[in-house]
């Protein structure tokens, strides 16, 4: 089991404005300022960060990932994961009770510490991804050619892997024991949760250069530049 | 009138606990409720909406102000039922059949009833049909549907076709958004508006809905 220590998964405060839309350079309000202090404070309360990681093979792997044969024909993921060191599923939760409390502020016209707070979360559960990357590093993921290994999380619903493989995903690993389920749309429930297969590899393989057909649908195109920050 | 601006500025602070003793003062000077919510709370709403489009001030400023837009219909609502005075129109709003995710549909339904309409949010997971029947039976003129998922999109095509199929096009407009969405996929599906964030969806239901009006 993954530790995830709620200060690590905690977002930078600039973080959080910069996912709310402030730009760059401004300043927020003193109004937004104590909003985004009292939704921190929630966020301490109402969070029960759990997650689940099991390694993998790669015969295995491929039958997960081509889930109900639903992927884009060619993708980054296809062409990486062969030549893994390893590779390890994983499904993180930041916990139901803080999905409670989004819902609840909503409910009560507490929306705009609602959404702080579910910004708050987002960031969180990105922030859990990158943990379980470093976990799996420093686990000692064997070196490969002399070249550094890194980690990396790759989620159905991403880069041309079909979001249905998400059944396959789950009947391997069962998420369901941290409280994880999925609807018949693959989402998962509580929202606030990822999943994925970690990919562990030299950087250098999970660096690509091609222009698939979904790109130009991408809104966040941060897979490059993850490959080419932590190349070094 | 002073009272007036000063429940705008109030509102665009987001000073939520400020507002109603305001617009209780304007009714106490003789002001009719229609005119404060006009000149008052949406001559706010206004200001803070625009702000938010040139980027001056960000969503949680808006939040608070359409906090402090809410206090005040508390206070005036009752009286405009009573004096028979009705919305901007009604909009029907939801996230598609198959998704889950609702904090931006969420945050269209404030700020559209901080610019005056009637909102009937249907939460998530609603299918067509009911996307439809709900428009059909409040009498809206707008449906907004909100997708996260690629694979929940075409959920809005199918709402399109059946208000086609209804015949309902044309009292009954669409608008589409949500991360996966964009103006060529409402172009494709015959959708009539796509709101990039919540302050361009306000702007596109109030087009569609001075033109079904």
């Amino acid at each position: 089991m993954i530790d995830f220590p709620l200060a690590r998964l905690q977002p930078q405060e600039a973080a959080v404005y910069a996912a709310l839309g402030l730009k760059s350079g401004s300043r927020p309000s003193s109004r937004s300022s104590a909003l985004l202090q009292r939704a921190l404070e929630l966020f301490k309360t109402c969070s029960e960060p759990l997650g689940l990681c099991e390694a993998i093979v790669s015969d295995e792997f491929a039958d997960v990932f081509s889930g109900q044969g639903r992927n884009a024909q060619d993708t980054p993921l296809k062409k990486i994961f062969p030549r893994a060191d390893s590779l390890h599923l994983f499904a993180f939760t930041m916990g139901a009770r803080i999905s409670e409390e989004i819902k609840r502020l909503f409910a009560s016209d507490d929306f705009a510490l609602g959404s702080v707070l579910d910004a708050v979360a987002s960031l969180a559960a990105d922030q859990a991804g990158r943990v379980a990357e470093e976990w799996i590093e420093r686990q000692g993921a064997m070196q490969k050619n002399g070249a550094l290994p890194r980690a990396f999380l790759y989620s159905p619903g991403y880069c041309g892997w079909h979001i249905s493989a998400q059944e396959k995903l789950f009947a391997r690993l069962r998420p369901e024991k941290i409280g994880i389920t999925l609807n018949e749309s693959f989402l998962m429930s509580p929202l606030k949760s990822i999943s994925g297969v970690l990919v562990t590899a030299p950087a250098v393989i999970h660096q690509f250069s091609e222009v698939y057909p979904f790109c130009a649908h991408c809104k966040s195109p941060a897979c490059r530049e993850r490959g080419m920050a932590r190349s070094a | 009138m002073k009272i007036l601006k000063q429940i705008a500025q109030c509102l665009e602070s987001g000073d939520d606990a400020g507002v109603p003793p305001l617009v209780r003062q304007a009714l106490t000077e003789g002001i009719v409720p229609k005119t404060i919510l006009d000149d008052g709370l949406i001559a706010g709403m206004n200001t803070v909406g625009e702000k938010f489009r040139v980027h001056e001030i960000f969503l949680p400023d808006v939040l608070l102000a359409a906090k402090a837009m809410y206090a005040g219909m508390d206070v005036l609502k009752p009286l405009l039922l009573s004096a028979g005075v009705s919305s901007r129109g009604r909009v029907v709003i939801g996230s598609v059949q198959g998704d889950l995710h609702d904090i931006g549909k969420n945050l269209v339904g404030i700020m559209l009833k901080g610019a005056g309409f009637e909102v009937i949010d249907l939460g998530n997971d609603v299918t067509a049909e009911k996307f439809v029947a709900a428009a059909k039976n409040n009498d809206a003129c707008v449906i907004g549907m909100s997708a996260l998922l690629t694979t929940t999109m075409p959920v809005m095509k199918e709402v399109v076709d059946l208000l086609k199929k209804e015949s309902l096009s044309g009292t009954i407009k669409t608008i589409i958004g949500g991360a996966p969405v964009s103006q060529n996929y409402a172009g494709e599906i015959g959708a009539d508006a796509y709101g990039y964030d919540c302050a361009q969806a306000v702007a596109g239901v109030k087009k569609l809905a001075a033109a079904v009006q």
